[in-house]
């Protein structure tokens, strides 16, 4: 009987050493919540106006094409000041930040980036008045990054 | 400056919006992987990214860990003088690059 209870108990511990650092180490959706709230404070955040494309489904989660787009008409009164990109299950919330300005245009910028699981991607556009629109996607990861190198 | 592909077009009209894309060979070491012997490889991220146009700086990204290796970055300027845009990457480990190329208004 010992020897069982011994065996279960070591499976366990290895259990749990094993999935701690993982789930201590992980971005949340509370955190992303966190994140977001640091960037846009009280003002509350509206849906609509950016465009938050990147492909539903993904085979390789290494290099993730990301496009961010904002409807505005950039002048110097009423453009996009900043976008920032935010994750949920990454290690840490945050993806990027991007600053910009009326010299830029258009508010479209792209990139690429990493996801470490299936997930829900948000974009949040900062406006020139203080206004903050977001977009938010749901991908399915099937190679996430950072798992090819674990020898 | 080998390791730096840069895409402007030569030439634009006046106030002609153009896209302007960056990329840079860098690993982007996230921090979160174990190498080869179990350890944690040390973090190495480029994590700063800004433009310029003659000397005025248009663009500027904080990047993180979750930015893919070799970054890629493309966004969107006005041309409304010739002259040269910037680019300036930082990061861990002392990382600095920079890399400009000329553009003609007409």
């Amino acid at each position: 009987m010992t020897p069982r209870l011994e065996r279960r108990a070591f499976l366990a511990a290895a259990a749990v050493v094993t999935v701690l650092p993982w789930t201590s180490a992980r971005a949340t959706p509370a955190s992303m919540a966190a994140a977001i709230k640091e960037v846009t404070g009280d003002a509350s955040v509206r849906e609509g106006r950016v465009i938050l494309d990147l492909p539903p489904l993904i085979e390789n989660g290494n290099t993730v094409p990301l496009t961010v787009s904002v409807e505005s008409p950039m002048t110097v009164t009423d453009h996009i000041k900043a976008i920032h990109v935010f994750n949920e299950k990454n290690p840490q919330p945050h993806v990027f930040d991007a600053t910009l300005g009326p010299r830029n245009g258009k508010a479209v910028i792209g990139t690429r980036i990493k996801l470490g699981d299936s997930q829900k991607i948000i974009a949040i556009a900062e406006t020139s008045t203080g206004e903050f629109w977001s977009a938010s996607a749901d991908v399915i990861v099937t190679l996430a990054a950072c798992i090819e190198d674990l020898t | 400056m080998v390791n730096v592909l840069i895409n402007v077009p030569k030439t634009a009209k006046r106030g002609d919006v153009v896209e302007i894309k960056a990329l840079i060979l860098h690993p982007m070491e996230t921090g979160f992987r174990p190498g080869t012997n179990g350890r944690i490889i040390p973090r190495n991220i480029v994590e700063r990214f800004s433009a310029t146009w003659n000397g005025t700086e248009i663009f500027r990204m904080t990047m993180t860990p979750a930015i893919a290796a070799n970054p890629f970055v493309s966004f969107f300027a006005v041309a409304n003088e010739s002259g040269t845009i910037g680019f300036r990457w930082s990061g861990d480990e002392g990382f600095l690059a920079e890399e400009s190329v000329t553009i003609t208004v007409a």
